[in-house]
């Protein structure tokens, strides 16, 4: 302890503090809401990030030393996820930090982590605004106005549509990127947005905005937000009789969507990252493996929580020290890296360059539909 | 005009469910003159007794087969919940009140808020923090009227409240119980020297005003679709709003001021913005404390030195 704060002493800005090179093993820190609304979320993530650590300690872990995840749960809290962050830094003294998928607290936590030089890595968040916040701070998924104009070109060119509604969660940084790409991609594909409501994350009562939306003449409702309540407003437009599908983004990723929209869900497409029923023997693998330790099969998240922990561990070995700044560095220079999403190339932005696919919610599964590359 | 009767009808569902709540806030408040904030937990766990009664009475494997619950397995869950919610008021007034009832106001107060969020953190810790999804108690049946679409559920939610308010006031009006919780209200102390059981009374009270959040939880979740372990804490100040509005202390007051209130959150977020939706409950809450503090049904009381 002692010498750790005398390091901290000669060196103030490295933040890489060389109390991390005699560590005797690699901590790895995590950052995920694992209760609250968002908590399938971080559990699925956190199923990833744990199974990719798993399989790197037993083939001997990293630089001969074992790898140790610690993770802390922000409970879907901006203030929480920065306290994590700071907490992983200061007290578990993590080399790398992983997390969050929700955009919100990934500005929170990145800020942290790019003030104390230790790079992170986002599983899952598309809001461009992350990986901007400095240099430290990647992300292995696609970026919102990639993502909006993927549900935008399967609006206008497969399902044919030409009035769409918008329902936003306004407290939500990823809802309203997410909404403003969308809108951007559709009228510039010559739709128009016959509606536009809100609302704000942890409301439960919709009704007031379907029945706005239900006059609106509307062929198709925009909901980019988190599954618990999209499940919610799912059933609220059933109940009160808006029978048009719903379109979305991969906040929609939780079995619990099924759970809570039940039928009502039925018929309605969302944009994500992996699709499970639908691709190469790595990620067959992936799901198999998951399955086995699990019980269960992953989500989206689950497959780009073990992708960023693979792509994490993958820098560490490169780095060829156990340096938060040669960790970063390594993770910069990624390129094709093989994984279970696809081959992963950091960009100078920081972001990943890869292809979506729309799944389509039948019976109370998502199917995929089709795939729309970059 | 379609949609504006649509959210009228939208608004007096939401109404019903805060008069429910707003007729505990303003029983309690008549005798003891204590803000029971506590109330919006009861109004929680109220709904969650619900949701595991409906579980234990096997209402999945009617949804699995698309049947409908049957309604008097349904009203088996009410009674539980409400049986449940009542002793849950009466064991928080036991040991959370009853020892602070002589103290200064502000202590029962303070004790209140306490109860509360010990109850919110108890109920994350018991029933985990996710929004769970109500299970069909009662399995929704929809028509149409000139376009606007009326549920059962909705209707059932209105009449359930109008006929536990108009059941309530004959009580309070006709019964030996009510009529000693009325003499409470005018003056605890001479009620006791008549030879009432305040404590009894009191208690009464604690229980009736309880069983009817429970009720008002379960249809909460049936019209909301999913609850949550901090569900009580902005619907049951906005239920607080309501019995200040009605005029706390008065019952058909709390029934009024639930359904001005639903119907101004429901407007509100229909024409104006849902991100007002919230704070238009605390306009009217200050508007209301400004231009008339007694409610719309209050009576000004002259206290005598």
């Amino acid at each position: 302890m002692a010498s750790a704060v005398g390091c901290k002493k000669s060196a103030p800005d490295s933040g890489g503090e060389g109390a991390h090179l005699d560590a005797p093993e690699v901590v790895i820190g995590h950052y995920a809401s694992m209760t609250g609304s968002t908590a399938h979320f971080g559990q699925d993530t956190d199923r990833g990030v744990r199974m990719a650590i798993d399989e790197a300690n037993a083939q001997g872990g990293v630089l001969g030393k074992k790898l140790k995840l610690v993770t802390l749960d922000t409970r879907g809290d901006s203030a929480e996820a920065a306290n994590a962050v700071s907490r992983l830094i200061d007290v578990e003294k993590v080399s790398a930090v992983l997390g969050e998928v929700a955009s919100s607290l990934s500005l929170a936590g990145g800020r942290v982590a790019q003030r104390r030089k230790i790079p992170m890595i986002s599983p899952t968040s598309t809001n461009p605004k992350v990986t901007e916040i400095g240099d430290y701070i990647f992300r292995v998924c696609f970026i919102d106005p990639f993502q909006g104009k993927v549900m935008a070109t399967f609006a206008r060119a497969n399902l044919k549509l030409d009035k769409v509604a918008v329902l936003k969660d306004v407290k939500n940084d990823y809802s309203i990127g997410l909404a403003a790409a969308f809108q951007k991609a559709f009228t510039e594909l010559g739709g128009s947005i016959v509606a536009e409501q809100s609302y704000s994350q942890g409301d439960t009562d919709f009704s007031a905005q379907v029945t706005a939306i239900r006059g609106s003449g509307a062929q198709a409702l925009f909901v980019p937000g988190y599954y618990s309540e999209v499940g919610s407003i799912a059933r609220t437009a059933d109940r009160l009789g808006l029978k048009i599908p719903l379109l979305g983004g991969d906040g929609w990723d939780s079995p619990d969507l099924f759970k809570i929209g039940g039928s009502a869900i039925n018929g309605s497409y969302f944009s994500d990252h992996f699709a499970p029923d639908v691709s190469t023997d790595k990620a067959k693998a992936f799901v198999a493996n998951f399955s086995a330790k699990y019980g269960q099969p992953p989500t989206g998240l689950g497959a780009l929580g073990y992708e960023a922990g693979l792509v994490l561990i993958d820098a560490i070995r490169r780095a060829g020290k156990n340096d938060p700044t040669a960790i970063r560095d390594a993770i910069a220079r990624t390129k094709d890296f093989d994984g279970v999403t696809g081959k992963i190339t950091i960009d100078a932005q920081r972001n990943a360059e890869k292809s979506a696919v729309v799944l389509k919610v039948v019976d109370g599964k998502a199917k995929f539909e089709t795939s729309i590359a970059p | 005009m379609t949609q504006f009767f649509q959210q009228i009808i939208n608004g007096l569902s939401l109404g019903s469910i805060y008069a429910l709540i707003a007729l505990g806030y303003t029983m309690v408040y008549g005798i003891l003159k204590l803000i029971n904030f506590a109330h919006g937990e009861v109004f929680m766990v109220g709904a969650y007794t619900g949701l595991y009664a409906a579980g234990a009475l096997g209402v999945a494997g009617f949804e699995a087969h698309g049947q409908s619950f049957p309604l008097y397995l349904g009203l088996i869950v009410l009674i539980v919940a409400m049986a449940a919610a009542a002793l849950l008021g009466v064991t928080i007034e036991l040991l959370a009140y009853r020892p602070v009832r002589s103290a200064p106001r502000l202590t029962p107060l303070i004790t209140a808020i306490g109860v509360s969020l010990f109850l919110q953190n108890a109920g994350m810790l018991l029933f985990s923090p996710n929004p769970q999804r109500y299970p069909a108690i009662l399995s929704e049946v929809r028509f149409e009227l000139f376009g606007v679409i009326v549920t059962n559920i909705k209707l059932t939610i209105f009449g359930v409240a109008l006929a536990l308010m108009l059941g309530l006031q004959l009580f309070v009006r006709k019964t030996w119980t009510g009529r000693a919780m009325r003499a409470l209200s005018f003056n605890i102390d001479a009620a006791k020297l008549m030879g009432i059981d305040t404590n009894h009374v009191i208690r009464s009270t604690f229980a009736i005003g309880s069983a009817l959040a429970a009720a008002g939880g379960i249809l909460f979740g049936l019209d909301q679709i999913t609850i949550n372990p901090l569900m009580g804490v902005l619907t049951g100040l906005k239920a607080f709003v309501a019995a200040v509005l009605g005029g706390i202390g008065s019952i058909p007051g709390a029934v009024i001021g639930g359904l001005l209130i639903g119907l101004a959150e429901q407007l509100t977020a229909g024409y104006l913005s849902p991100e007002y939706r919230d704070a238009i409950t605390f306009v009217i809450l200050i508007l209301i404390l400004l231009l008339k503090p007694e409610g719309l049904l209050g009576v000004v009381r002259v206290e005598k030195v």
